[in-house]
Formats: structure tokens, sequence, C-alpha cells
């Protein structure tokens, strides 16, 4: 069986080459300094960043689908969540409301701020709104720039619970954290970017 | 009626006007007097200038030459407009799609107007052909800029939130379309501001100069109208392509955004 996703040779202007192999319910985990190419190797496989390689799922090649299409398969959630609209609710036209309310319950976030402006969000509600934006079209990869980075204790550790739960079911996980706890707790396979070179830890 | 032909004479007592300008701005150290000076000669000169060249080329009343004055008015336009914006895209692309668009809206407009509204003999008289794309090249400068620099303000802005859209699946199309959409409306507003004052809170230029110049107030009304539709359709055309090319330049093959080509 092919693996959930591989990534071979992949290359940008500013890091890599980059390779990788996640089975399914596979996380690799990546810790590393500030600005040493993490983000910018969760982009490069989202196809976000100009770049050059390979990066297959499930034995399909990424060339062989069109961008928006393999986007919404490998769903990046960056470390500073982006929205577009005024309300939250409008964030989320192709989920059902009751799926929207209980995924969002779940990371503890009130469901009357579904209705309120983006503008009300704290930083950290806005972060697990985004997480349950990107889990919800059920993606074969996520890839998560610090999920984590602005939630307090009891918030982490229901993001953790759900993520382990999705890849029970099958979705692999590219985490990227600061916390090098967290990297133990939620990877099975476990990287230290340095310099745009990912290297074992 | 005939228009009353000014002698250098009528000028001078104007010019007098300037003098009290700088008179004003000595007494109260306003430290304009120099500004004002330089302004005002450059004004007299410029003027002159092109009224000479204008004089030339309706004596050649040649097409060619015509056509010649019309690019190289559209092609500082065309700089203008590339000038404007805080952002911009590296290399030559600001003045390209400034090129592009300012001088589709200019001859599409003027084009329409000469061969179907003031249908001068020929049509590409240089009488009509130059005024009128001078005109339309003004507002249609001011509008492509206004929305060229709105859209690349806002993208730079509103980065986050499209790729955000993008990762969800969203076409690049999808996720820029508000940003063009806001970007087309910036630069209509002027027109609409226009019309909206003409005849009220201002009494147009052509207008004012053609009843100066001894026609009836109706039939300068008339071609006052004419030409406030021919602005709102020049503003209108280059405000959506700016916008478009703009767009389309931001993005590749796979969709992205692609804000590197920004400088």
């Amino acid at each position: 069986m092919p693996p959930a996703m591989l990534v071979k040779n992949l290359r940008g202007a500013f890091a890599g080459p980059f390779d990788l192999s996640l089975g399914e319910g596979d996380c690799a985990a990546i810790t590393g300094a500030s600005g040493s190419g993490k983000s910018l190797f969760l982009r490069m496989i989202a196809d976000l960043d100009a770049n050059e390689g390979e990066v297959w799922l499930h034995g399909r090649e990424r060339a062989a689908m069109a961008a928006p299409e393999w986007r919404s398969q490998a769903i990046y959630a960056a470390a500073e969540s982006g929205w577009w609209a005024d309300q939250v609710i409008e964030h989320f036209s192709g989920n059902s409301r009751s799926e929207v309310d209980a995924l969002s319950a779940r990371l503890g976030v009130r469901a009357a701020l579904l209705d309120a402006p983006v503008a009300q969000l704290s930083t950290g509600e806005k972060q697990r709104l985004a997480l349950v934006r990107a889990i919800l079209p059920d993606p074969r990869v996520l890839l998560l720039d610090e999920p984590t980075g602005p939630l307090d204790g009891e918030s982490v550790r229901l993001v953790e619970a759900l993520l382990q739960e999705k890849m029970a079911t099958g979705t692999a996980v590219v985490l990227v954290t600061h916390d090098p706890d967290q990297a133990q707790r939620l990877g099975s396979q476990r990287y230290r970017m340095t310099g745009g070179r990912l290297e074992a830890a | 009626m005939t228009p009353i032909l000014l002698t250098p004479f009528d000028i001078a007592i104007a010019a007098s006007l300037i003098v009290l300008d700088a008179a004003l701005s000595i007494l109260l150290k306003l430290r304009l007097h120099r500004q004002l000076a330089i302004a005002a000669s450059r004004m007299v000169v410029q003027l002159i200038v092109i009224g000479y060249v204008l004089r030339f080329i309706f004596s050649l009343n040649n097409p060619a030459v015509t056509l010649l004055l019309v690019v190289v008015m559209v092609l500082v336009a065309a700089r203008e407009v590339a000038a404007r914006p805080e952002r911009r895209f590296r290399g030559s692309s600001n003045f390209v799609i400034g090129a592009i668009s300012v001088s589709f809206a200019t001859f599409v407009t003027a084009i329409l107007a000469l061969t179907t509204a003031i249908r001068p003999q020929p049509w590409f008289d240089p009488h009509y052909a130059i005024p009128l794309a001078g005109i339309i090249l003004g507002n249609v400068l001011n509008s492509a800029s206004l929305s060229l620099d709105s859209f690349l303000g806002a993208v730079q802005r509103e980065r986050p939130g499209i790729e955000a859209r993008l990762c969800l699946g969203a076409s690049y199309r999808e996720a820029i379309a508000p940003l063009v959409r806001d970007a087309i409306r910036r630069g209509l507003l002027p027109i609409i501001n226009q019309m909206s004052a003409a005849g009220i809170v201002t009494l147009p230029g052509i207008m004012t100069g053609q009843i100066l110049a001894g026609l009836d107030p109706l039939e300068a009304v008339k071609y006052q109208i004419l030409l406030m539709f021919l602005l709102s359709g020049g503003s209108g055309l280059s405000a959506l392509s700016v916008s478009y090319l703009a767009a389309w330049r931001l993005t590749d093959a796979r969709q992205r955004l692609r804000l590197d080509r920004l400088r």
C-alpha cells in the first residue's frame, strides 16, 4: 500500500530539499528555531509557495491534481489564522451548522461566538476555530503550524485529544510545534528543522 | 456669437493676481512665493508649447502623427499609473499593466465617441481626436491608479485571509474576487462624485469653456453630458482591466498568491 503522504526531494528558494514518508495515522512532529524553515516546509507541501519536487497522497501525485483539489486534501492551517468575511459563521459555509457547533464545543469554544464578528474573537479562539475549519472537510493530511501556540493548558489538552482521534481514523499529520513535550506526545516521527534542513530528532 | 479673443495685455492683467499671491506669501511669511512663481511660469511655458504643438499637428492633419501623439500621451499616463501605488510589482509589470489598461480604456471610449456621437469628417480629425483623448486619459489615469493602488494595498493586508481560503480548496479566482471588486469600486468613485456634483456644486470645465467660447448653454450641456458618459465608460474599463490584470499577475499555474512578485 502506498504511504498516506510521500515527499520526495521537495525544495524551494529558501529551504529543502526535504524527504518524508507518512503512513495513515502517522504524525511527523517538527521542532526548530524560528526562521529555520518549518512554515516554509508546510507551505511547500500545500503548494502555497513556488517549489520543485514531488508530493504524493495515497499514490496520487500532486502534479496530477488541480491545485484547489490538492489543497483541500492536504489542508494547511497557518500559525496566524486567516479570515476573509465579517462574521465567524460565514467562514464555515461548506459545513452544516450542527457539525460546526459540535466540533467547536469539543475545543471549548462557546457556540455564541460563531455568530459574532471575527473582530471580537481572541487569538486563542481564532486559532481553535481555524483548526475546526481545517478538520471539518476531513482531509487526508493536516499540515498544522503551531496549532496550540496561543492556547492555555486546558485548550491544548482538548486540541491534542481531537488530533489523536483524527490520527486514529487514519488522518496523517505534519505538526510544527515549539513545545518538545507536545512533539513527544503526538509525534510518531520526530524531526528538527535547522537552516532549512530536516533532521531526525 | 464669436468667441472674445484675449490679447497679451488681458492676460497680463490677470497675471497681477499671481503677483498679489506672491506679495501675500512674502508678507505672511508663507514661504510659497518661489514655488508659486515657478509653478506659474511652468504652466505658461507648458501650455504655450502644447498650443504650438497642437497647431502644428492640426496643420499636418496626418493620421499617423495624430496617433503618435496620442500614444505618447498614453505612455506618459501609464507611467503615472505605475508610479502611484505604494506597493509595486518587481520589474516592469506595473508599467505594462498600466499601459494595457490605460490604452484599452482610452482607445475604446475615444473611438466609440468619434465614430458614433461626435462624428467629425474624417473621424480621426486631430481637432477632435486629440482633445477628446486627452480628457478621457486624465480620467482613466485617475481611475486606473486608484484601483491599482487599492488592489495592491489590500492584497498585502488580506494575505492571511486569501491564503486561508486557498488552503480550504477555494480557487484563486474565488479567493481574490472580493479584492478585485473593491478595487474596481474604488476606481469608479471619482466619476460618480463628479457626475453627482455636476451642475450643482461645480460647472464642469468643458461646459464652462464652451460657454465662454460663445456656444449656447444647452449645446454646451449636451456636450458635457456626452463627455460624462464617455468618462464613466473609460473609468469603468480602466478600473476593470487594471484590477483583473494585477490579480492575474499575482498568481501562477498552481493558483498560488505570488506576493513575492511585489517589492
